[in-house]
């Protein structure tokens, strides 16, 4: 067993898309899941699995794309810190060509300033310590999952005694916009596919509210086709029986309890913050701030820069794609005014991206 | 946002670069018609056809798992010969030279242009050096133009797939792509990825010999098998299906495109082809390729199921159904 091929196998996925079928054929009604990580709908897509799943199950993408529930704002902020004298933007790829008020990084590349594409937040360690006369400015987005890198970076620029390494942080965490998602009635949402790699963080045990008290069953679900099948075959026996869970199928890697030595280091680093999400609004204590303790390495704090008042693009429908009320195809801008070359919205550059999914992987089978 | 700026996904081979071309230069210089545009461009003479080409190279690191930028420079010209059926016959090198590069290394790097040229059966017969100060050329840039002869009557281009048509290539795909990546990033892998990098007229040599069932022969390179297929697509006017479990792939390959967040599909090739060929024909050509020592792992991986639409679509791996498009922005930035 090489824990993916086996993944990947069409017989299994096939048998699993009868027993949907044969599991849903009595239903009164189609069930609504929603897929909250940008990875599933990209795999979901790349797959082509809305083709293998009978017409009574919905799929509608979720908020889980990290650089898409960015307000504009931030972008802002990143193209102020890139047209900075003296400083280095270093950021995952995916931010680049985000569009911000009235430019994006990439833009401002193609005008001299220097941003870099790293893979890895120690990498951009790295590169402060490598340019000790320039500010290395490290854009810090991302879920459960890339927050401890980030954390570790600031650790490590503290131990070797940086005094030019930034992060601008925008992290969110992912259970609480889900609460407030389950109780928007107009989503209707009849259970989750929690997220692979943020639950290998925070563990199972951090939906159990959603199940116990929401009534939403669960299920941690892996990325790999036959996964994300089974995942959603959880979820319709749990509705078929009447049940509310929350259940692990990912559990080659998922514990209950998560990554303890991860959850410290998110602890240690950063505080809980109210925080705005892109087309969902403020949600309270759902975002992630460097702690006063290691105030020198906050960007924001420690490197302060003017910035524009944020607009967000006439027309783009991010905000109701981000909740699932509208599918990418159905925005009049899809395809039209935003592609992923001359993007509008964030939800049609990043690689987890429902709109970027649609555009690249197309449509059949929606 | 300011179009008026040139952007890295300018060069990227995909989306963006045939923009580029579509809207500036090709209108402002020639106005070829896309059904006429190839990896080279057909002169007619005395009742014979010349094929003429040219191709710059910047890649970034210049040495690399499986060649460097010299060897990489001559074998991507004579492929874009091959790729009209000509038989490659000169070629011209101009390099560009960043003030303080090694002497060293430009010696290994034309020793290797040499070798390729020897082993392709062209000669290099002109060329021209130029050297810019520091800081404003990175270490070295080589252009090189080709002349091939066309010697056959078929019509080989992007405008003659037909309907039942399958789609072949010669091996796995994605390799100088990662190969490059993975040296420019220093990513430390168990298994080597080595650039594909070679010379396919050879085995275009043979193809020809298969005679009217051979209807298209392009090379992958920049925006890999998907957006090459999808040109053709657009060009011939026809949908095409893929199957993903039938692409060769090196598990390794498949592996740091995972880890990066990369669609082997849109990686760049530089020693691959792909066939399109009447169906009757089609096992006979692949067994032909498989014989081939740049052929050994030929298969077919899709066929061309209708007439217009300039689509393409891929069967998965655990049998859906997606389209594919071309290359979005830039996927990896100088690559050749």
């Amino acid at each position: 067993m090489n824990y993916s091929d086996e993944f990947r196998n069409r017989e299994i996925v096939r048998g699993l898309a009868e027993r949907i079928a044969a599991l849903t054929s009595g239903l009164s009604r189609p069930l609504t899941f929603m897929e909250v990580c940008g990875t599933h709908t990209m795999s979901i897509y790349q797959y082509g699995l809305h083709s293998l799943l009978p017409p009574q199950v919905r799929l509608i993408s979720g908020p889980g794309c990290p650089v898409c529930v960015t307000p504009v704002g931030y972008v802002d902020q990143a193209v102020a810190y890139a047209r900075r004298p003296n400083t280095i933007v270093a950021t995952f790829g995916d931010m680049l060509r985000v569009p911000g008020s009235s430019s994006s990084l990439m833009q401002e590349r193609a005008r001299g300033a220097d941003v870099r594409i790293v893979y890895s937040s120690v990498d951009a360690v790295a590169l402060a310590a490598g340019h000790p006369d320039q500010q290395v400015v490290f854009l810090g987005v991302g879920f459960e999952t890339t927050a401890p890198t980030i954390a570790a970076s600031i650790q490590m620029a503290a131990r070797q005694g940086l005094q030019n390494y930034f992060a601008l942080v925008a992290h969110k965490t992912i259970p609480v916009p889900m609460q407030v998602l389950s109780s928007d009635p107009d989503l209707g949402i009849d259970g989750y596919l929690c997220p692979a790699h943020v639950s290998t963080v925070i563990g199972g045990d951090a939906y159990r509210f959603l199940a116990e008290q929401h009534g939403v069953p669960c299920v941690v679900t892996g990325f790999e086709p036959a996964d994300i099948m089974q995942g959603v075959a959880m979820l319709v026996s749990q509705r078929v029986e009447n049940r509310a869970a929350v259940e692990i199928q990912y559990r080659r890697f998922v514990t209950w309890e998560g990554n303890r030595q991860a959850q410290a280091l998110l602890t240690e680093v950063f505080t809980p913050v109210d925080t705005p999400w892109r087309g969902i609004g403020v949600i309270p204590q759902s975002g992630l701030a460097i702690a006063e303790k290691y105030a020198a390495f906050d960007a924001a704090k420690a490197l302060p820069v003017a910035v524009e008042a944020p607009r967000e693009a006439a027309g783009c429908l991010c905000g109701e794609v981000l909740k699932g009320k509208v599918a990418p195809c159905d925005c009049p801008l899809f395809g039209k005014a935003c592609t992923p070359e001359d993007p509008v919205g964030a939800c049609m550059v990043s690689s987890e991206g429902s709109c970027a999914a649609a555009y690249k992987y197309g449509t059949q089978g929606r | 946002m300011d179009s008026d700026l040139i952007l890295l996904g300018h060069g990227s081979g995909g989306k963006l670069s045939h923009q580029l071309l579509e809207q500036l230069i090709i209108p402002t210089l020639s106005g070829i018609p896309l059904a006429g545009q190839n990896d080279a461009a057909l002169l007619d003479y005395d009742g014979g056809r010349l094929a003429f080409t040219t191709d710059s190279y910047v890649v970034d690191p210049i040495f690399f798992p499986g060649g460097n930028i010299g060897d990489l420079a001559v074998n991507g010209t004579v492929n874009d010969l091959a790729m009209v059926g000509a038989k490659p016959l000169a070629i011209s090198v101009g390099l560009i030279l960043e003030e303080g590069f090694s002497r060293r290394e430009l010696g290994e790097i034309l020793a290797a242009m040499r070798e390729a040229a020897d082993r392709a059966g062209v000669t290099i017969v002109t060329g021209d050096t130029k050297v810019v100060p520091r800081g404003k050329a990175d270490r070295i840039f080589i252009n090189t133009s080709g002349i091939g002869l066309v010697r056959h009557a078929l019509a080989i281009h992007g405008a003659n797939a037909r309907v039942g048509d399958k789609v072949l290539i010669n091996g796995t795909i994605g390799d100088h792509g990662i190969a490059v990546m993975a040296r420019r990033e220093g990513l430390e892998m168990e298994a080597d990825i080595h650039s594909d990098c070679a010379a396919l007229n050879h085995l275009v040599a043979e193809l020809i010999e298969e005679g009217e069932v051979i209807h298209v022969l392009r090379d992958p390179t920049r925006g890999g098998v998907a957006t090459t297929l999808k040109e053709i697509a657009l060009q011939s006017e026809v949908s095409i299906t893929l199957d993903e479990a039938a692409l060769p792939l090196k598990g390794a390959v498949r592996g740091v495109c995972a880890l990066l967040g990369l669609d082997p599909l849109y990686v760049a090739n530089e020693g691959k082809l792909l066939v399109f060929v009447a169906a009757e024909a089609a096992e006979r050509v692949v067994q032909r390729m498989r014989r081939h020592p740049l052929g050994k792992e030929a298969a077919i991986i899709g066929e061309v199921t209708a007439s217009g639409g300039g689509r393409v679509q891929m069967e998965t791996l655990v049998g859906g159904l997606r389209a594919v498009e071309m290359l979005s922005g830039e996927q990896l930035p100088r690559i050749c």
